[in-house]
């Protein structure tokens, strides 16, 4: 096993926080394109963030503390979307999804730790849409490796890895280091 | 090699849900966080999940219900499950094979998991030990014997209103001697660790030997809700009693019908709980029953949110086992 040492993390941490401001400058930026002529009414979408339980939340709540935001954050156990429940039955209790902003209308930066297969996301995705129809959805991973096996794809990510198809990654949320197993 | 308890698989993990007899207080408990993962589902501007998206749920009940069926039914939808409802309120001399045979015709027709409602005791036990494998069976209430997810829900409710159910003390009044809830209560506060559960009945109400269960048995209303923490009142069972065992339901109600005036005897906090439908005036007061300190419509809310819990758990065991080995 190999221990990814925390200063490295941070490094990855700093490359997802300027490319999240970035993002959101882009996302305010074309919010005054979204405007309603009709009526001659300023839409401007709010911006929300959610991140995927247990991981992701924990990055999602870095990220809004360092980038220094304010926007509101969110979080989605989507143990109740995944495609292995027929496989491998319901996974540990993660607590519940909790949202706590209307997501219709409104750009959702969707945050998770590792993005490997996308499969993950594809389940957050269905869960975001049943509590609305956001304006946006982008992606922002700490970590992400080849091996998608879904047309998904991250809009900001802190770094790339290349690891071999089995090997097993782990964000150590306490202490915000990362564990990488290859295979033996 | 096949776990003694029928209703859990080899890792003890439930597969069926029969009764809460032998059920430890950390399945209990994870029963019960896992439904207060399914609360969130009501944020939602879509109130489902699609765990059970493909899987055929079938409700077969041999015995009248509205709420226990329609929230197994809500619950089964949520998580986008199909759902069969079967009304065979049939005499249970017929039991035997009509019974088995009803269960092939619906095994026939690829159902996943059976919800069965039966007037005797021990039915779902029955059907349990006589279904294909991967199907799951859900117990609905059976007889004077068990009412499991009834057990759950207001176990739900109580950790809810108090936080916690240790160190509580639990008054149930009413006719404890027809109530598969009372039995289901009593086995969960117990090892969820109530610190006292007391019953409160007319002596032709009270099964014998109850004491074995860990109640400590009251005669009179009044000290039996004396600093009580919960209250709860069972439905006086016109349909279950022969006859005989109380004089009027009006006799009952002057000697332990709830009312605001004995209510005020509990615990100033204290909660008010009943299984449904009510007697209004039989065995508790219309004012009380819609009262402040009353949690019984939030009963039949979490009653969704703990039937989806089962559901999915259950389901998910049942999947697993037969399903390819990860």
């Amino acid at each position: 096993m190999i221990t990814i040492d925390k200063p490295t993390v941070d490094t990855w941490m700093q490359a997802l926080t300027d490319g999240t401001l970035n993002l959101i400058n882009e996302l305010n930026a074309g919010s005054a394109v979204a405007t309603a002529p009709e009526d001659n009414v300023t839409v401007e979408p709010e911006i929300g963030m959610i991140g995927v339980m247990t991981g992701g939340v924990t990055v999602a709540r870095q990220l809004r503390d360092s980038a220094g935001l304010t926007l509101p954050l969110g979080q989605l156990n989507i143990s109740f979307y995944r495609d292995d429940f027929s496989r491998i039955g319901l996974h540990p209790v993660v607590g519940a999804s909790d949202i706590p902003f209307t997501v219709e209308n409104r750009h959702i930066i969707l945050v998770d730790d590792v993005l490997h297969t996308g499969r993950t996301i594809r389940a957050a995705l269905n869960e975001i849409f049943d509590y609305g129809r956001p304006a946006s959805v982008s992606l922002a991973v700490l970590v992400e490796r080849q091996g998608r096996e879904l047309p998904i794809q991250s809009d900001i990510s802190g770094h790339q890895l290349s690891l071999s198809p089995d090997a097993r990654i782990k964000l150590n949320t306490d202490t915000m280091t990362c564990d990488i197993r290859e295979p033996q | 090699m096949q776990n003694a308890d029928i209703q859990l698989n080899e890792q003890g993990e439930l597969k069926h849900f029969l009764t809460l007899d032998g059920l430890d207080r950390d399945t209990l408990t994870a029963v019960l966080d896992r439904a207060e993962t399914f609360t969130s589902v009501n944020d939602k501007v879509v109130k489902k999940a699609p765990l059970l998206r493909g899987k055929t749920v079938a409700n077969i009940f041999f015995e009248n219900s509205t709420r226990t069926r329609t929230t197994f039914e809500l619950a089964a939808k949520r998580l986008s499950a199909d759902v069969l409802n079967l009304n065979l309120v049939t005499s249970s001399t017929k039991k035997g094979e009509t019974l088995l045979d009803t269960l092939r015709n619906l095994e026939a027709m690829q159902c996943d998991m059976f919800v069965v409602r039966h007037g005797d005791s021990g039915a779902a036990h029955f059907i349990a030990t006589h279904v294909a494998p991967g199907i799951s069976v859900i117990n609905g209430g059976d007889g004077q014997h068990s009412h499991p997810t009834q057990g759950m829900l207001d176990m739900f409710t109580i950790r809810r209103a108090k936080g916690a159910i240790e160190g509580l003390v639990v008054t149930i009044i009413g006719d404890i001697l027809h109530s598969r809830v009372a039995r289901s209560n009593i086995v969960a506060l117990r090892t969820l660790g109530a610190a006292e559960i007391r019953i409160v009945a007319p002596r032709t109400l009270i099964p014998k030997y109850i004491e074995d269960m860990g109640v400590r048995v009251f005669n009179r209303v009044e000290q039996a809700l004396e600093d009580a923490d919960v209250v709860m009142g069972l439905r006086l069972q016109n349909e279950r009693m022969q006859g005989g065992t109380i004089p009027s339901a009006d006799e009952f109600y002057a000697m332990y019908g709830l009312t605001p005036e004995r209510l005020r005897l509990a615990k100033p906090d204290a909660i008010v709980m009943h299984p449904g439908p009510t007697n209004r005036g039989v065995e508790i007061e219309g004012s009380v029953a819609d009262g402040a300190q009353s949690v019984i419509l939030q009963q039949v809310t979490f009653g969704i949110a703990v039937r989806m819990a089962v559901m999915a758990i259950a389901m998910g065991t049942t999947a697993s086992d037969s399903g390819t080995a990860t």
